[in-house]
């Protein structure tokens, strides 16, 4: 089982509408990605509750056909450069 | 009705200051995440219960639903989830997790 990096980009635009996402396919085998979430909704948020945020996004997929993601998450204000633009 | 399985994890992580609900054994981790999670904890010389989800299916779905966290490793420190591989190793790199361990008074080497 595995997804698509689109997809799971796809999944988290459609929770954060602003966000800005970094999606790398760690092992080419669409089963470990790392991704790199930038959205104002994590702000005032623990780290813990900033990835739950982004795990109910995936609605469930996490842990399953998602075996893998190497999550980073922050506000627009503590982003790299590349997510300022 | 409670729920069995959150009684006894309640019980784990209220006895032990740091629990690692993890595959494998801190000797023989099964996985990578865990594996990295037993060495940031030894890097740190903090004594850790290491907990091994593999031989208890019903631990393995019930550790996901009382944290509210879909992967294993999990870590908690004083009864608090600080969350899993990503997190304690971002922590580990910022010094964060020394700071949470010796905030909530946890003994490292």
């Amino acid at each position: 089982m595995a997804m698509e990096a689109s997809v799971i980009e796809q999944m988290i635009k459609e929770a954060f509408p602003d966000a800005k996402v970094l999606i790398e396919d760690l092992r080419g085998d669409g089963d470990h990605y790392s991704a790199l979430v930038v959205s104002e909704a994590f702000k005032g948020k623990s780290r813990v509750q900033q990835h739950q945020m982004v795990y109910g996004a995936l609605q469930g997929k996490m842990g399953g056909e998602l075996h893998a993601l190497a999550l980073q998450t922050t506000t627009p204000e503590n982003a790299p450069d590349w997510a300022k633009a | 009705m409670s729920n069995p399985v959150f009684e006894r994890i309640k019980q784990d992580i209220t006895e032990n200051d740091v629990v690692l609900y993890m595959k494998g054994t801190p000797m023989f981790p099964q996985c990578g995440f865990s594996a990295a999670v037993v060495q940031v904890l030894t890097d740190h010389g903090v004594k850790f219960k290491g907990i091994d989800i593999l031989v208890d299916p019903s631990l393995r779905d019930g550790i996901k639903q009382f944290s509210n966290w879909p992967t294993l490793p999990q870590l908690y420190v004083k009864s608090e989830f600080v969350g899993g591989c990503d997190i304690v190793r971002e922590m580990a790199a910022n010094g964060e997790l020394k700071a949470l361990l010796a905030d909530k008074g946890v003994a490292t080497a």
